[in-house]
């Protein structure tokens, strides 16, 4: 074979692993979509499941993913923030330095199996706080912490030096230049990072298996008082999320719909974490075309 | 103290707030992976100084069967599971992966960017439990026609695993590949090599460890993927002698089992230790990346 031909061959067949990827996405996504769409009503999204009738609904589940994301998201956001601008700003390269940066890397390298582990033996028995909503989300802000102290440290990174030298020039101290000058620049994509962060969390299952438990206590939706056990607000109740929910009926479901459910729930899944992207995806546009008043 | 409490500037006091709120937050960090490592490792090690369980027995055994009398603790099986499926996820994804790199950053970059790139990521943020499901109700049952047996197995754990991975070794690749300088292509080019030429012969060569980095990368994650592979790999525990037989790996045993076993029971144990196991194995995974980053430098 000579050398064009094989070039030739070569990049016929490097095209088209990129087109079976994109119709492998599509196949996948299509799947989901036109087995699960069908079943998606109302009354599936805001029922409450049933064990061996036909007819359950995803109800509670929806509202328990949703619930752990914002209640992870308040415990993550703070402390991953902080520590990326700890690691962008503050740092100073030596020992301390490589070693936070390995504890960030082994910590994003841990199975979600292992971190939901170490959830049920610290978490949920040694802290006493049970099958809990709040146990999800300590556990998953274990999981997702590297991420923001990642996304954190590349957004401020990013911001010009120029910027931040001139704010050290005019006397502010450092911590007023990051909060007020560099914060700012760097939020479009702090905000970007978060909400695919978000999507990622919204999926987990296997960290909440033992941590948030697999099961749902009956919720009164028209309970809002935070310590009633029946309310769906009190973040100490256990909680079966969405990502859960299809797992177990996949492997445990008596239901006659199982599979139905199974694959409503995918969908109901699959479409908010696209939504999770786009929205991503056009918040950076966005910003970018703002903050650089480019078309 | 009231004087001196006004000596102190505002802009300093300010200061000290920002280091010592961020230096907590890394604080906390580092007490989350120490306890993390020392509970895990302090319950996983406690089933050793159980009678009749030593390391090589559990690392080597066998038989599985914790429950029974007298109870075996061979964690051979799922050893062997985890590592052939993450494994040859790995050769599945790893040349789709390169070429998918290659695509992006060489033959088109254009559409790569414009479409490769955002399938990709959807790929990324698709939960595992939706692989799972997926693998479940078309991958099984294609494989159960296809070939002998029921279609559950390290095959269709494997094949999961591979888009799963996919989208790793990718973007691992096609950044390496992007940061490499023009003038080796260039070059190459020069000397009138053909685009293939350059591309197996100074692209991937020069970049090698780092295309490496993400094939290891994806393996440390087939590896401690959970739910996904315990939805179709079928969950006996022994070894199987073929890829289309049921069999489990270190991750899926202790999903399924964890639940319904009491803590400080020698089965409870027995699973910590294999807890343990993973991890250790995430230190493995963490040591070879960072050797070929260092190697990736140079």
């Amino acid at each position: 074979m000579s050398a064009k031909t094989a070039n030739r061959v070569a990049t016929i067949v490097i095209i088209s692993v990129a087109v079976f990827i994109v119709a492998l996405l599509a196949g996948l996504l299509g799947f989901i979509l036109v087995r699960g769409i069908g079943h998606i009503s109302f009354d599936f999204l805001t029922s409450a499941p049933q064990t061996i009738k036909a007819g359950g609904g995803i109800g509670p589940q929806l509202f328990n993913s949703l619930f752990l994301l914002v209640l992870t998201l308040i415990i993550t956001v703070p402390l991953g923030v902080g520590a990326g601008i700890y690691m962008s700003e503050y740092a100073k390269p030596g020992r301390f330095t490589d070693f936070i940066r390995l504890i960030v890397e082994v910590l994003s390298s841990f199975p979600s199996i292992v971190v939901g582990l170490f959830g049920l033996l610290v978490i949920v028995n040694l802290f006493g706080l049970g099958f809990s909503l709040f146990s999800g989300a300590l556990a998953l802000t274990v999981f997702n912490l590297p991420l923001m102290v990642r996304i954190t440290e590349q957004a401020i990174r990013g911001v010009p030096r120029e910027q931040k030298e001139a704010s050290l020039a005019l006397g502010l101290s450092r911590w007023k230049t990051i909060t007020s000058v560099m914060m700012p620049i760097a939020l479009p994509t702090i905000i970007t990072g978060t909400i695919l962060a978000s999507g990622r969390v919204f999926g987990e299952a296997a960290a909440l298996l033992f941590t948030a438990g697999m099961t749902s206590p009956r919720l009164d939706f028209s309970n809002w008082n935070p310590l009633s056990p029946t309310s769906p607000l009190n973040p100490f109740r256990p909680a079966e999320t969405l990502a859960v929910h299809i797992w177990k009926i996949n492997s445990e479901g008596l239901a006659p719909d199982a599979a139905q459910i199974a694959a409503g729930a995918s969908a109901v899944l699959v479409i908010v974490v696209l939504l999770f992207n786009f929205t991503a995806r056009w918040f950076g546009r966005y910003m970018y075309k703002k903050l650089t008043a480019s078309k | 103290m009231q004087d001196k409490q006004r000596v102190v500037k505002p802009h300093i006091a300010e200061e000290w707030v920002g280091k010592i709120y961020t230096l907590l937050c890394i604080f906390f960090l580092i007490v989350t992976i120490f306890s993390m490592v020392y509970f895990v490792a302090s319950k996983g090690i406690s089933t050793f100084f159980l009678p009749n369980v030593n390391l090589l027995d559990f690392l080597t055994g066998l038989k599985w069967a914790p429950e029974g009398s007298p109870p075996a603790f061979g964690a051979l099986p799922f050893i062997v599971g985890s590592f052939t499926t993450s494994i040859l996820a790995a050769l599945i994804a790893a040349p789709l992966g390169i070429c998918a790199a290659i695509f992006m950053t060489e033959i088109m970059p254009g559409v790569g960017r414009r479409y490769l790139q955002p399938v990709i990521e959807l790929l990324a943020g698709i939960p595992s439990v939706v692989y799972g499901f997926i693998g479940l109700s078309v991958l099984v049952p294609f494989l159960r026609d296809v070939f002998p047996g029921q279609g559950i197995g390290i095959a269709a754990g494997a094949m999961v695993l591979s888009i799963m991975i996919l989208p790793t070794i990718t973007t691992i690749a096609a950044d390496a590949l992007a940061g490499l300088s023009h003038s080796l292509k260039e070059g190459s080019y020069a000397l009138g090599a053909t685009r293939w030429q350059t591309i197996y012969r100074i692209i991937l060569p020069t970049t090698l460890p780092a295309l490496l980095t993400g094939v290891v990368l994806g393996i440390s994650r087939a590896f401690g993927e959970a739910l996904a592979v315990q939805m179709v790999i079928g969950n006996a525990p022994h070894i199987p002698k073929s890829l289309f037989e049921s069999t489990s790996t270190l991750t899926s045993v202790i999903t399924l089992s964890m639940g319904n076993t009491v803590s400080g029971s020698p089965h409870n144990s027995a699973l910590w230790s294999l807890a343990l196991i993973l991890m250790s194995m995430t230190f493995v995974f963490v040591f070879i990346v960072r050797w070929l980053e260092r190697r990736s430098k140079v």
